[in-house]
């Protein structure tokens, strides 16, 4: 039925340009009786008028998407220490682009509107100046290099990471199509992993034989400290992932075959953010088109939808599979003893091994043996000699 | 069958006379004339942009009006792919895909790279042909074949490539991971790797007439910038092409032959694979080396051929013709070196990100001195409105708006929190898509008259122009805001993240911008092939250009000029020049006594 319409909208709409353009015709056989097809003044006149018009558009289009939809959430209310020079940067360059795109285009189109052609007027002869070229070469030259210079500083500060600093080392893992977190323990040493040591809870490939791995303990929800400096190392198990924790602006691959790092360190609470007048009024604004929404749902016998919170996320960001766009893991920030509390009433990884193991032990004493475990346990046998 | 017998009738002739004679299949089909092989370039490259952008048009759908049903996708996509008509989440990806490799490289690279250096090299430098009439034949049809086997895998059971234009592995490599990297993908690096070796044969081809055949008189300082374009861009291909082709092979092995060069440590579907060693940002490494060429690949033919028009219509010289040349060489060279920034969060080295860095926001440099060479060359110009020249100065306006928020994306800072959102996708759809697009159409107002005698209906273009530069703002403008916002690229849907409920209504705007712009270019091809049959008689030179190919004969022949090659005596771009009647002065008039270049050569 849908299709029909959009067929018929169509050919209505061939049917209306074709008589549009028959009229066109018409009224310039009557003038000029020019049927050239090359521009004559009455087109110059026109579509110089349009080119101007064309410029308020744009100017229009800027304003109502800036006061419409720019809230330019990731610009402030960074939740991260270096989140602020990242958000410095950036309203540097946007105010920059604005400024550059207001001239640019107002000279562009403002000259093809003034300078639109007329029988008989002679264009001005300018082949080359090499002053003007100069000019415009080193405005960008010397804007660039305080944009480079102010980036490659903020890059180096957030990318390096010093190993001697007081951290929390945590790995995400990724897989299609969840994330999960291991913390590192009292050590603060991720024992070694290896996707083949996968089997039952050890979702992770952790090898429970090494000593780092220990104290590991893995969760599915992040729990952060505020205040504290975090070292995530990154895997994935299958294909490529990226943790994109936009609130923190924080993104990092993840990669089978390697590990990545990305470090920040929280600088407010879960809490603390939701008061946030911004989030207050995102949050209000988006319950309320959710509830106008649920009243639909429910009118055609479906389920509502649940009012929204706000909560940190960490998402997928680069392309991994069929549900790549529901792969999510929601982000706590708390304050230090809230985390220490949080963390220290979960098990650790190689306790729930241990636990899946036990009731088995009897009826599963025969298991290595068996012909589906016997490659795995040779490659770990090369992994571990490696 | 008719024709093939037809053919052989006049295999005789062939032996006997020196004149050619033309089979309708040596004419139409396996011609060698330059001329004609543009045209099915020409041709073929617009039923790829039609399947490309009218997948685009499905895909804005599901992102407005998210897992409704809908006829269109039903009759489209048949029931295995929008069951009950609603688009499955790996059909969305198939089609975001296709639409990416379709765009990019057949439209985009073939079809406006394709038509217009085969139509212009010659008739611009004044050569009868190309250097190879017949490679540049084999390039055409193994880019038809390359064509061909791409919409083919559009039809196998378990779906086209699904994993994004860059085929990113280990996702490309297992269709454990997603079922479009079963035949579909297979099929996918064979129709590229063919691609590469058409877009390689057809490089060669122009670097080699550009070199070699220019008429007399024609110095590389008098070639028009078209011809410059054209030329730098076969470098640029034949440099990084090829090393698309090996990453391309690699995979092959990586998927076919079990070698790791792009798969390590990999668990999946329940099981350990035996991949080790092997790393994709390797892959990554050797897809932007070309992948980021590609873009001014697309780009500089597209500059060119605005750069042309531009100066043409405005009746005046290009502005900067040096400075012109110079920032082409200056972006070839430094396109070569930048590929790292779409790579700076992928694991690599942060040391390897500042120096991308460095290299990305220097490319502003030639690129601003460009835009800025456009604008000044409007200035007191006499400007003619033709739809070509709507085209070119809309190109300038994208290029702008499209090409300054690489500032954002080319500092690897930034690109940490906006890469692979919406942000980046309004970023290169306006400075590659949307420009490139605009300098094809306005290619194809502009020698349609040249490629078949007649012209095209300026008010049906006037109408294409007005609507569609419209509808490209509306679609990739907001699409920057709900990139600031966070939202990803390639999300099938975002009502898995109540935090984006607030851009729906945005996505609704966007994507009905995009189904009025991708319904108005139905009036470009009613006028396009209408046109090719009914469209008015046009004259030898209806621009008044000053340019070679307006001095052949409208009537396509053999050789171009039906006497001896036309000299050249004069820079291209002699509009207007005082002390001449005329406010332009082809090529070919000879200097008059005591006239002086007016512009540094």
């Amino acid at each position: 039925m849908t299709s029909l319409l959009v067929i018929i909208v169509l050919v209505l709409l061939a049917v209306a340009i074709w008589q549009l353009t028959k009229i066109f015709d018409l009224t310039q056989i009557g003038g000029l009786s020019d049927n050239s097809q090359v521009a004559n003044d009455r087109d110059n006149n026109i579509n110089g008028y349009m080119m101007f018009a064309f410029l308020v558009f744009i100017y229009v289009t800027t304003i109502y998407c800036i006061i419409q939809f720019g809230h330019f959430p990731l610009m402030s209310n960074s939740a991260s220490v270096h989140g602020q020079d990242v958000d410095n940067l950036m309203w540097i360059s946007m105010i920059l682009i604005f400024i550059v795109q207001f001239i640019t285009q107002a000279l562009l189109h403002y000259f093809a509107f003034k300078y639109r052609g007329k029988q008989g007027k002679k264009a001005l002869y300018f082949a080359d100046n090499d002053k003007l070229e100069f000019i415009w070469t080193i405005i960008p030259v010397i804007v660039l290099a305080g944009l480079i210079l102010y980036g490659l500083y903020a890059w180096t500060n957030i990318m390096f990471v010093d190993e001697d600093e007081d951290v929390i080392v945590v790995e995400l893992y990724a897989k299609q199509f969840s994330w999960e977190a291991r913390y590192s323990g009292e050590d603060n040493v991720l024992g070694k992993a290896n996707v083949r040591y996968i089997e039952g809870v050890n979702t992770l490939g952790v090898d429970v034989s090494d000593p780092n791995a220990q104290d590991d303990k893995v969760v599915t929800e992040l729990h952060l400290p505020k205040g504290k400096k975090v070292l995530f190392k990154m895997r994935s198990q299958d294909v490529l992932h990226s943790a994109y924790m936009p609130h923190f602006r924080a993104q990092m691959n993840c990669v089978p075959g390697m590990v990545t790092q990305f470090a920040f360190v929280p600088n407010k609470t879960t809490a603390e953010m939701r008061q946030h007048p911004d989030i207050v009024e995102k949050v209000a604004h988006i319950n309320e088109l959710r509830a106008k929404k649920s009243v639909e749902l429910v009118k055609k016998g479906e389920q509502g939808l649940d009012p929204y919170n706000f909560d940190f996320l960490l998402l997928c960001n680069k392309i991994c599979g069929p549900s790549h766009y529901n792969m999510q893991m929601k982000i706590v920030v708390e304050s230090e003893a809230d985390f220490k509390k949080w963390l220290s009433d979960k098990p650790t990884l190689v306790s729930a091994v241990k636990a899946e193991k036990e009731p088995k032990a009897e009826e599963g004493a025969a298991a290595p043996a068996d012909t589906t475990k016997a490659p795995v346990a040779d490659t770990t046998k090369v992994v571990a000699a490696k | 069958m008719s024709a093939v017998g037809h053919d052989n009738d006049h295999g005789h002739d062939h032996e006997h006379e020196h004149h050619h004679k033309d089979t309708f299949i040596t004419k139409y089909i396996f011609s060698i004339d330059h001329k004609m092989i543009a045209k099915q370039y020409l041709i073929t490259g617009i039923i790829m942009g039609i399947i490309g952008v009218g997948m685009s048009m499905l895909f804005r759908m599901q992102l407005a009006w998210p897992e409704e049903s809908f006829g269109v996708f039903k009759f489209f996509l048949g029931e295995k792919f929008a069951p009950g008509g609603v688009m499955r989440n790996d059909a969305y990806l198939a089609l975001v895909t296709i639409h990416g490799t379709i765009m990019v490289f057949f439209v985009l690279t073939a079809g406006l790279s394709g038509t217009f250096s085969n139509l212009l090299i010659p008739l611009q430098i004044g050569a009868r042909d190309m250097a190879s009439g017949f490679m540049n034949m084999i390039s055409y049809w193994l880019f038809f074949l390359s064509s061909l086997i791409m919409v083919i895998s559009l039809f196998v059971e378990s779906g086209p490539a699904s994993a994004g234009w860059t085929i990113y592995p280990p996702l490309s490599a297992l269709p454990q991971a997603i079922p479009g990297s079963g035949t579909g993908m297979t099929l996918w690096l064979v129709s590229m790797a063919i691609f590469i070796a058409s877009s390689l044969m057809g490089s060669l081809n122009y670097v080699v007439t550009v070199i070699n055949l220019r008429t007399k008189g024609m110095s590389m300082t008098r070639l028009p910038l078209t011809i410059w374009a054209f030329f730098i861009t076969a470098v640029i291909g034949i440099v990084s092409f090829p090393v698309l082709l090996s990453a391309a092979l690699l995979l092959i092995f990586d998927r076919s032959f079990g070698t790791s060069f792009f798969l390590s440590d990999i668990y999946i579907a329940g099981e350990v694979l035996h991949y080790q060693g092997g790393s994709p940002v390797l892959f990554e490494h050797l897809f932007w080396f070309l992948g980021h060429p590609e873009v001014y690949i697309v780009l500089l033919p597209a500059l060119g051929i605005t750069s042309e028009i531009i100066a043409t219509n405005s009746r005046k010289p290009i502005f900067g013709y040096r400075a012109m040349i110079a920032s082409i060489l200056a972006i070839a060279f430094l396109s070569t070196i930048v590929w790292g920034h779409h790579m700076f969060i992928s694991g690599m080295n942060p040391f390897l990100g500042s120096v991308f860095t460095f290299t990305t926001l220097l490319i502003a440099i030639p690129s601003a001195v460009k835009a800025f060479n456009y604008i000044t060359t409007l200035w007191k110009g006499n400007l003619q409105m033709n739809p070509a020249m709507l085209f070119s100065i809309g190109l300038v306006s994208t290029f702008i708006t499209g090409g300054l928020t690489g500032i954002i994306l080319g500092d690897s800072t930034l690109d940490i929190n906006v890469h692979d959102t919406y942000f980046v996708v309004a970023h290169f759809h306006l400075v590659m898509g949307i420009s490139a697009l605009y300098g094809m159409f306005a290619g194809i107002y502009h020698w349609f008259p040249r490629m078949f005698g007649r012209m095209l209906n300026k008010n049906l273009g006037y109408i294409h122009f007005w609507v569609t530069a419209i509808c490209a703002y509306g679609v990739f403008f907001p699409m920057h805001f709900i990139g600031m916002a966070g939202l990803p690229r390639r999300y099938y849907t975002n009502t898995a993240f109540p935090l984006f409920d607030d851009l729906q209504n945005v996505n609704v705007l966007i994507t009905v911008f995009a189904l009025v712009g991708g319904a108005f270019q139905l009036v470009f091809l009613w006028n396009f092939f209408v046109s090719i049959f009914y469209g008015k008689k046009a004259v030898q030179n209806p621009w008044r250009s000053n340019t070679l190919e307006w001095t052949a004969p409208v009537e396509h022949i053999h050789g171009n000029w039906p006497g001896e090659l036309p000299e050249v005596h004069r820079w291209p771009y002699d509009y207007s020049k005082p002390g001449f009647d005329d406010d332009f002065v082809p090529q070919t008039v000879p200097m008059k006594e005591g006239e002086e270049e007016l512009h540094h050569s």
